[in-house]
């Protein structure tokens, strides 16, 4: 797999370093309700198909990026940014 | 279907003219209902749907496949059997099945070519041997067999490890456990089938679950590329597509689906005689009955369903295979495959109730779940069977993490496989 990073370009995939969904939104600072913060810390939509996801480029320009990638088929549908 | 494999069947069917031996379980057709339906013909299915028969007398039941039996992880794994946990529930659970993979030739009238060759891990500095002593007090507190190493009894065991002063790790002991083991993986699969078909068990392959036929909040039946199909219960044992098919019923899990990979190299005469692995790395090493090395190490790193490893991966394992046993950079690499694992935030498994009614989960094996497969498949049923887990998956619960009682084997932290 290689993966384009917005800085360096297409690189393969061992330069980068897997950061996990990023489509996560982090609950309001004083929400006290469990259920809210167990689905943000624990839980993953974890889907077959398009996932929205960071990266970083950790041997290269250690920038953090997001990118759009399919998981079936690891095919890379929307280029960093 | 042969009703015993025995000495006598085989010398009777060398003596009978060329004809192919029966198939092992039946084939039918799906009916439209079932008391119980499982999804995922695996280990964890196929287990479950026996002791489902055989310990509760519920024989109404299906496991769907939605492709062939063996097809999945429990085809793909490098076969290693131990019970060397250090948590409660833990401990009892895989020393539970570690028991049950001892008779379990016997239990199904299959040979499983269980292997007690032991399981050595090396130890790679003073402080690892301390830990490894703590680790084999409490297996031993717990009846389970285990034995530290000093160097010297180490050398004797695996004389082909790099003792070198100059070893990149160089080498103190280890901690070895010698009833853990190999046992031959599709035997596995195909016992536990041919087992439960003879119960009354339906096995069907090629045969997809694609949504849940819900009434309210409760799980009545399953749409299949075959139909739809009722159920009372449902069990969901898929390995990595646990949250894929969890979704169908609404729910999101706390799980990531991730590649691991498996290598064997070119056989070569009896050499390692027993399962290696390694304190400085993850890997792990046994030579098959046929000669060649089957091994792995972490997974690659990012969540995917296809089942084709990374290059990167392929080199990491090899640099620990080489580190450690030197002579791994003469044989050639045969074959590399790739098997989709349901990572979970503490490592450890699922095999619990849902929040949705009549449907029940086991998944979230990681690494881990061929080990598990008997003791797995005996408490998965108890939990569908009596609508309430067995004290041995108690803590196996799907709420243990938002409620602070997460299974952290390793004792370091939140989503363990990413540090
Ligand atoms: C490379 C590798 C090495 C491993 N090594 C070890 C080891 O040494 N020791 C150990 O203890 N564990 C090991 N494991 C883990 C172990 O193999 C798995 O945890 C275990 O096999 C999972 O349970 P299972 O056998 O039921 O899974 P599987 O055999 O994967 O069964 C799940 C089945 O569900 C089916 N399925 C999925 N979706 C659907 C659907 N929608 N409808 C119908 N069917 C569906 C799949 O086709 C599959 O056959 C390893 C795993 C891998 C990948
Ligand atoms: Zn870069």
């Amino acid at each position: 797999m290689r993966i384009p990073c917005p800085h360096c370009g297409e690189r393969d995939v061992n330069e980068f370093r897997y950061g996990g969904d990023a489509t996560k939104q982090r609950p309001a600072h004083g929400d006290k309700d469990f259920q809210t913060w167990n689905a943000y810390v624990f839980e993953f939509d974890n889907p077959k198909g398009p996932h929205e996801e960071f990266w970083q480029h950790t041997l290269g320009c250690r920038q953090w990026f997001r990118l759009k990638r399919n998981t079936a088929t690891n095919q890379i549908l929307g280029g960093g940014q | 279907m042969p009703k015993s494999y025995s000495i006598f069947s085989i010398l009777r069917h060398a003596l009978r003219p060329s004809e192919p031996w029966p198939e092992a379980w039946a084939k039918p057709a799906p009916k439209s209902n079932y008391d119980v339906i499982i999804i995922g013909g695996g280990g964890h299915g196929l287990a479950t749907a026996y002791y489902l028969a055989k310990n509760h007398g519920i024989t109404n039941v299906a496991v769907l496949e939605k492709s062939y039996i063996g097809s999945g992880n429990v085809g793909r794994n490098t076969t290693i059997i131990r019970s060397n946990y250090m948590l409660g529930a833990n401990t009892a659970f895989f020393e539970k099945s570690l028991q049950l993979w001892e008779g379990l030739s016997h239990d199904l009238d299959f040979n499983c070519m269980v292997s007690h060759r032991g399981q050595i891990v090396v130890a790679v500095s003073p402080g690892q041997m301390d830990s490894f002593a703590r680790r084999g007090n409490l297996m031993r507190l717990n009846g389970i067999d285990a034995e530290l190493l000093d160097r010297k009894e180490l050398e004797k065991e695996l004389p082909y490890l790099d003792y070198s002063k100059h070893a990149r790790f160089p080498i103190w002991g280890g901690i070895h456990q010698r009833r853990a083991g190999t046992v031959r993986h599709d035997a596995v699969a195909w016992g536990y089938a041919r087992a439960a078909s003879a119960l009354g068990v339906h096995i069907i392959e090629d045969c997809e679950v694609t949504g849940m036929v819900m009434d309210g909040n409760k799980v009545t039946g399953v749409e299949t590329n075959r139909g739809r199909i009722l159920a009372g219960k449902v069990g969901i044992a898929v390995a990595g597509h646990s949250s894929h098919v969890a979704r169908m019923a609404g729910l999101r899990l706390p799980v990531e689906s991730h590649i691991l990979q498996a290598f064997v190299t070119e056989p070569v005469k009896p050499m390692v005689h027993h399962v290696v692995s390694w304190g400085a790395e993850l890997f792990y090493l046994s030579q098959s009955d046929k000669g060649g090395m089957v091994f792995g190490g972490h997974i690659d790193g990012f969540n995917t369903y296809t089942q084709r490893g990374q290059f990167f991966k392929i080199r990491d394992v090899m640099e620990c295979a080489v580190s450690l046993m030197p002579f791994m950079s003469r044989l050639r690499l045969l074959r590399h495959w790739g098997g989709i694992m349901d990572m979970t935030p503490d490592g450890s498994p699922f095999i619990c109730k849902t929040p949705v009614d009549g449907l029940y989960l086991n998944g979230g094996w990681c690494y881990q779940g061929f080990k598990a497969t008997p003791a797995s498949g005996l408490t998965f049923a108890h939990t569908i069977a009596n609508d309430a887990p067995h004290d041995l998956n108690a803590a196996f619960a799907l709420d243990r993490l938002m409620k602070g009682r997460e299974l952290d084997e390793h004792g370091i932290g939140n989503w363990t496989y990413k540090q």
